[in-house]
Parts: C-alpha cells; structure tokens; sequence
C-alpha cells in the first residue's frame, strides 16, 4: 500500500473537482475546491515522509535524528494561509453575488443586468 | 447532463493523475536531498532546530514574503467586497437579537486571557516548538472572536474596533516588508538574517526568524479577526428591521 497516500490526494482533487463543477449552491461551491486544494496538503506531506522520521524540530531529539522533509511542510504551510485566503475571498464573493442577484445558484448568475 | 460530462473527463484526468503517482518514489521513502542538507546546515547555521519556521522564515522567506502579499491583498478585497455601502443602513444591534446566554459570555469571558496569552506563547516560540507566525496569529484572532461572541453588543464599527483591526493587519504586513528591506540594507541581501544567532534554544536566538514570526502573527491575527468581523457585519445588515 506504498500508494495509498497519494491515491487519497488524487481522489480528493477529483472528488473536489467534481463537486464544483456540478455544485447549484456557491457557498457548497467553495466548499468543494477547499476539498480539491486539501489534495495538495496530502500530496506535499505525503512525498515529504521518511518511514520513521520525526518531525523536523530538533528540540528534544539529538540533529542526528531522521527527520521529515520540512520543506514540503513549510510548501504546505503557504498552502493553507493561500487556501484559507482565497475561500474568504470567494465567499465574500458569494455574498455579494446574492446581494446583486437574490441567488447563490451559479447557473442563475449569468443573466446580465445592465 | 452536466454531471455525465463532469464523471467522464474527471475519470480521465483521474486516471491519468493515478498513472502520474505510481512514478513517484514510494510513501514512506523520501528522496531527498533538500530536507536532509537543511537538517545537517540550520542549527549550525542559524542556531535554532526548528526546520521548517528556518524554511519558512529564512531560507525560502521570499516565498513567504509573496505569500504575506497575497494574504495582504485577499483581505484587502474582502474588506472592500464586504463593505458597508450608503444604500444599506448599518446593523444597530437591534434588541430583538439574541443576547448570549449567560453560560456563553461567562465562558467567553474565562476564555480570552488564557487564549490571548497561548497565542502569544505560540508566536513568539516558533523558533523553537511547532507553530509560529500563522498558527499562533489564528489562535489570538480566535480570542479575539470568543470577546467578539460573548460580548452582548455587536457593533463592531461603533467602536472602531475594524480600523484596528485592519490597522494591526497592516502594521504586521508592513513589518515582514521592512524585514526584508533591512537584512538588504544592512548586509546588502534582501531578507538576509543579519540580527545576531544567539545560544540556540533561548527564546533571543535564531536572529530574524523569531521577528518574522511576530510580524507574520500580527498580520494572520489582523486578518483573521478582520475577515470574520466583515462577514458579521453583513450578517447584521441581512436582518431586515
């Protein structure tokens, strides 16, 4: 089962992926690409494990120590603050879509108003 | 239909993506080398174990400089998507709102101090324990939620509490710029670590990491508290009076 953490990465992207594509609700919409992007969190983390490394913080544990790469942990870090950032930004979005069209249904959104 | 179409391309590109990650190395067997060259160089070099507040604070600190910038910016928009426009009255705290129950404010009230003061702890020993900047700026937002949820009036722009916010927000944003710009000025590389290293494990070491730690906490904080306050105010102007 060496593949099994990236299998999960791969299902969440297109099980996310899928979801906004189909979704009739913004607020599910953002959801479904929080879903998507939470792929990248389990690819970058998962590339970056060493079997029976520790976490890359020499505080109690001697440097000698086989660590986990902290480079992708520090990838996913940025990750997260972008991916929590862009989901405000869309529901925000969101809000002022029902504010000018009295809907959160994407595909009611596409009447122009002049 | 739509659907159809959806589970038909995502099964290919699905597909494709699973060929993809059967060429990676296998789960459990990292391939190096830039986890490992970091653990052997940064406590010699930077004087502190914590690998990933040096990745992130220090040698990749322009991608968070970029990240800071783009954190900076969704919220800036937010602000100004979420603002209150002259057609619509502000909400007045009306008195047919729910009032906290006296469980709720007592427990936000018990709450603040001791989660302000974890926050603070989390930011301001990211050099040396898992957290730092972003983890520990989320936990001092969230206390600034719980006074925000326990308190009996919500009128946040009343107070000017949303200047504030926007105005710690920016100061931390500010802080990680002039960071960078100092380390250039004073040994002519931008975002170099040009403070003194210290004893590695004391809370004054790593030189400039622990202040990009704060800088960064000061604008997750902001930004957090900032976001949640703007929706809270939409969330009053829905109600109609």
């Amino acid at each position: 089962m060496s593949l099994l953490a990236y299998l999960v990465a791969v299902w969440l992207f297109v099980v996310g992926i899928y979801g906004v594509v189909t979704s009739r609700h913004l607020v599910h919409l953002v959801m479904c690409l929080s879903v998507a992007q939470a792929s990248t969190y389990v690819l970058l983390l998962g590339i970056g494990y060493r079997k029976g490394g520790q976490a890359p913080i020499f505080g109690d544990i001697p440097t000698s120590t086989p660590v986990v790469d902290p480079v992708v942990q520090a990838l996913a870090l940025t990750d997260v603050v972008v991916g929590a950032t862009v989901s405000a930004l869309l529901l925000a979005l969101a809000v002022q879509a029902h504010k000018r069209f009295g809907s959160v249904d994407p595909d009611e959104l596409n009447a122009l108003r002049g | 239909m739509r659907s159809f179409v959806a589970l038909a391309a995502l099964g290919v590109l699905g597909a494709v993506l699973v060929v993809a990650v059967t060429g990676l190395e296998p789960f459990g067997h990292y391939p190096g080398p830039y986890g490992d060259v970091l653990a052997k160089v940064v406590p010699d070099e930077r004087h502190t174990g914590q690998l990933v507040a040096a990745t992130v604070f220090d040698y990749r600190a322009f991608d968070t400089l970029g990240e800071e910038m783009i954190l900076f910016a969704a919220v800036c928009g937010c602000a100004a998507l979420l603002r209150v426009l002259r057609s619509e009255h502000a909400g007045e705290g009306a008195p047919g709102r729910p009032v906290p129950s006296f469980a709720a404010r007592a427990m936000a009230a018990a709450l603040v101090g001791p989660v302000t003061v974890l926050g603070v702890y989390v930011i301001v020993h990211g050099h040396l324990t898992p957290g730092g900047g972003f983890s520990g700026g989320v936990v001092v937002a969230g206390a600034l939620l719980l006074a925000y949820a326990g308190g009996q009036g919500l009128r946040l722009r009343r107070v000017g509490s949303i200047t504030l916010l926007e105005g710690t927000e920016a100061l931390g944003a500010a802080g990680f710029l002039a960071l960078a710009l100092a380390g250039l000025i004073a040994a002519g590389t931008l975002l170099k670590n040009f403070l003194a290293l210290g004893t590695s494990g004391m809370l004054l070491s790593a030189g400039t990491i622990p202040v990009g730690n704060v800088a960064v906490g000061l604008e997750v904080a902001g930004a957090v508290a900032l976001v949640f306050a703007e929706f809270l105010e939409q969330a009053l102007l829905e109600d109609p009076e």
